[in-house]
């Protein structure tokens, strides 16, 4: 057993670094650091994704026929590491690590043809069509509803919380063709164009103030039946290997622990007055790096079973979990630490384009933003309980 | 960098797990608890003979060259069974001070007899004053033309009772007084001036307290040269809290077997406990703390000889953050089992006391997020 890297590791952890100092921008990099959403906005997502294009490492998960880099799992966790030690922007990740890996294991060879380039290239931006109004938890509830009219769909419904809609091109979504005996059946697994006639999209606005979710509505919206993904009435089964990928890419402690360290730096400043003179303060803060600690050994621990081919599990669901908790932990002892500066209210959005002085320090101004826009972290990709209820099923067996 | 256990070490794994299934059950326990000694001398020399007693002694001194990984596989096996012998006595922390401070001549004497069971050690460090702080020793070593005098008290003596020596700390004294150097003495259990009291330990073994009124020692009672212990002290005693981790993570894991099994057995309303919603979810979240003081224990111990400050904060995340576990763990082990749980005539009480033990032994929770915090901030990963 071993923590540290290896030379190899190490040379490539090197590259890494490298690659990061000569391609992260500073505008990059404040707009990443002022986004309280979890998304950077596409202009600046999107030309870093062109960036990793440009050196081969634009889809780290896929295989290397599709233009996966062929990294080990121990690649990926530096690579990851890395990009959250530097902060990088948080690429929407509903392209290359979502709807990507749906179309590689269950697309035809023309949708892989046509639309996995354009996922690397950053040419399409995708948004996720799953949620809908009547349908949170019980996602295979969803009524969308798509009939065959010859070689078209006629798709009507809502779908909610989808983000990045108002600047998504495309949507992969689940929609129902047909009344199964069970919920799950008869839902099947599509991609829309999102300039098709008859979508339109309502901005839903969250309590930190940003736009980033969206309501959308289909009102007759003909789709060709060519972009249904897999057999029709199977969409269950490739969503929900989608969202284990959602739960899954496990690697989060890295970016857990720059979250922290930043609240630990406005802490230790004469901004806060010393807030971490505070025993209680300096205590939490050892208390969330010591979980953080936990979860990036977890993480590590996985990584070591995949790196001999070995099947984690449920384990997913731990991550997916504490990840949210521990997020929401270090927002909330970010609120308490910045103290009075807590009330100041920032309005424009987006933060990096704030052409005036603000009410407060800029190291604050995401603070307060991310703890109320955080909540939703223990919501989407499954609730907590939802996560609790996959434990006691796979691992419990109860 | 890679976490999976090596081929010996799964084998460590399987003959401990299933020594502890075959040998320690609970009829044994029992019987241990209501033991004057408190474990099975039969048993020690089965830990001999199996090389466990010499797993962490150097390879030219007969042992096995094994590290802290290999002692918290043993020790996660033992804390499955509640296994009560002085291994943490004797072989974690005594054979790590004498590794770590004695001089060539002491090692030669002491090492091979621990590996081979015929020598048990304990380390009589604690005193009431100091309460969770290594550095504070009352306890005096003055020198005189015949070697030295230990006076002062110890308390919570692990297994001292069944020691054949005991390690005692105490400050150094020479002619002009204190020298704010603190060492380590081998003091025979036989000692005269030497008075040990013993007590049943919460959770099974034994402790004591120990009175040193004057205590003569020759010389070479002394390890090594003189030179502070302190730092050897705080080294042995975050690894002891990481052995005690993956001891911890044994017994949790028993805890959340045993309370799965019952909440699928008992009915109440006409259907089985773990029916419930909220039944379910308390379980996953004792299996979700259960691995997270699992990937913590084994990180104190992959990091147990980085360098000082890395080391002890890897040893005190550990502690504060199992420690938090296993209380959750162990009290609601007892609230799912209902009344019985509160009972002797289940053994959850018994795993439970064990985790109470283990959560006070060198400072609990907030003792160490607080040494955490104290010994700097967050630095680097993995």
């Amino acid at each position: 057993m071993d923590l540290s890297f290896n030379a190899e590791e190490r040379a490539f952890q090197n590259e890494v670094r490298g690659f990061i100092a000569k391609n992260l921008t500073e505008e990059m990099k404040r707009a990443t650091a002022l986004t309280p959403s979890v998304f950077s906005d596409p202009d600046i997502g999107m030309a870093w994704q062109r960036a990793l294009h440009r050196r081969g490492w634009g889809a780290p998960g896929w295989p290397v026929d599709h233009g996966g880099p062929d990294w080990t799992p121990a690649q990926r966790w530096i690579f990851e590491s890395e990009c959250a030690r530097a902060g990088v922007p948080n690429v929407n990740v509903m392209g290359v690590k979502m709807v990507g890996p749906v179309i590689i294991g269950f697309g035809s060879p023309e949708q892989k043809n046509f639309y996995l380039p354009r996922i690397l290239s950053g040419e399409d931006y995708w948004c996720q069509g799953y949620s809908e109004p009547g349908s949170g938890s019980d996602l295979s509830s969803l009524k969308t509803r798509a009939v065959r009219d010859g070689d078209d769909y006629i798709i009507n419904g809502t779908k909610i919380w989808t983000t990045h809609a108002h600047h998504a091109n495309r949507m992969f979504a689940l929609v129902r063709t047909s009344d199964g005996p069970r919920q799950q059946d008869g839902i099947s697994f599509i991609l829309i164009d999102m300039k098709t006639p008859g979508i339109t999209t309502r901005p839903i606005l969250t309590i930190g103030g940003d736009h980033e979710v969206n309501q959308v509505f289909f009102d007759d919206v003909r789709v060709p039946v060519a972009n249904r993904v897999g057999e029709e009435g199977k969409g269950w089964t490739y969503g929900k290997y989608l969202l284990e990928f959602e739960r899954g890419s496990g690697i989060a402690s890295a970016k857990l622990r720059e979250g922290l360290r930043a609240i630990t730096e406005l802490a230790e400043s004469d901004l806060t007055g010393r807030a971490i003179d505070s025993p209680d303060i300096a205590s939490r803060i050892s208390e969330v790096e010591v979980d953080i600690d936990a979860l990036e050994m977890t993480e590590l621990r996985v990584l070591s079973a995949l790196q001999t081919g070995q099947n984690p599990g449920a384990v997913s669901s731990i991550l997916k979990l504490r990840n949210s908790e521990i997020r929401q932990a270090v927002t909330r002892l970010g609120v308490d630490v910045i103290g009075h500066d807590a009330l100041a209210v920032e309005p424009t959005r987006p933060l990096y384009k704030l052409n005036r002085e603000p009410a407060l320090p800029e190291d604050m101004l995401t603070v307060v933003p991310e703890y109320l826009n955080g909540r939703a972290y223990t919501i989407f990709g499954g609730t907590s309980e939802i996560q609790r209820d996959i434990i006691a099923k796979m691992m419990l067996g109860i | 960098m890679d976490l999976n256990l090596s081929d010996e070490q799964r084998l460590l794994r399987e003959s401990a797990e299933r020594f502890v299934a075959e040998s320690y059950d609970a009829d044994h326990r029992r019987k241990m608890a209501n033991d004057p000694l408190g474990f099975s001398p039969a048993v020690w020399k089965q830990f001999a003979e199996l090389g466990w007693l010499a797993l962490p002694i150097p390879e030219e001194l007969d042992g096995l060259g094994g590290g802290p990984v290999e002692i918290g596989i043993l020790m996660e096996a033992f804390g499955r069974g509640l296994v009560s012998e002085p291994y943490i006595a004797t072989v974690v922390l005594g054979a790590a001070l004498i590794d770590k401070c004695a001089s060539t001549a002491q090692k030669q004497a002491s090492l091979p007899k621990i590996a081979d069971g015929s020598l048990k050690l304990a380390f009589a460090h604690s005193e009431r004053a100091a309460r969770f702080d290594l550095a504070k020793v009352a306890t005096s070593a003055t020198k005189s033309a015949h070697g030295w005098h230990l006076s002062g008290s110890k308390i919570a003596v692990l297994d001292g009772h069944a020691a054949d020596d005991l390690i005692v700390s105490a400050h150094l004294h020479d002619h002009r007084g204190p020298s704010g150097r603190i060492g380590l003495f081998l003091v025979p259990a036989t000692a005269s001036d030497l008075a040990i009291s013993d007590y049943p330990r919460l959770g099974g073994g034994r402790a004591c307290n120990i009175e040193l009124s004057g205590v003569q020692l020759p010389e070479d009672a002394l390890l090594g040269d003189g030179r502070d212990a302190l730092p050897a002290i705080e080294w042995a005693v975050d690894r002891a809290m990481a052995a005690l981790g993956a001891e911890a993570v044994g017994i949790m894991q028993t805890l959340l077997d045993t309370t799965l099994e019952y909440t699928k057995i008992r009915e109440q309303f006409g259907r089985p406990l773990s029916a419930n919603q909220v039944i379910r979810h308390r379980l996953a979240d004792m299996a979700i703390q259960v691995d997270e003081a699992r990937s913590m224990a084994l990180r104190a111990a992959l990091k147990a000889d980085s360098p000082p400050v890395e080391r002890a904060r890897a040893a005190s995340a550990a502690k504060a953050k199992i420690g938090k576990c296993a209380r959750f763990v162990g009290e609601q082990s007892i609230q799912l089992h209902g009344g019985m749980g509160v009972t002797e005539e289940l053994e959850v009480g018994a795993y439970f006391k064990r985790l109470v033990a283990f959560d006070t032994l060198f400072g609990g929770s907030a003792h160490h997020y607080a040494r955490h915090a104290q010994l700097g901030r967050i630095t680097q990963s993995a």
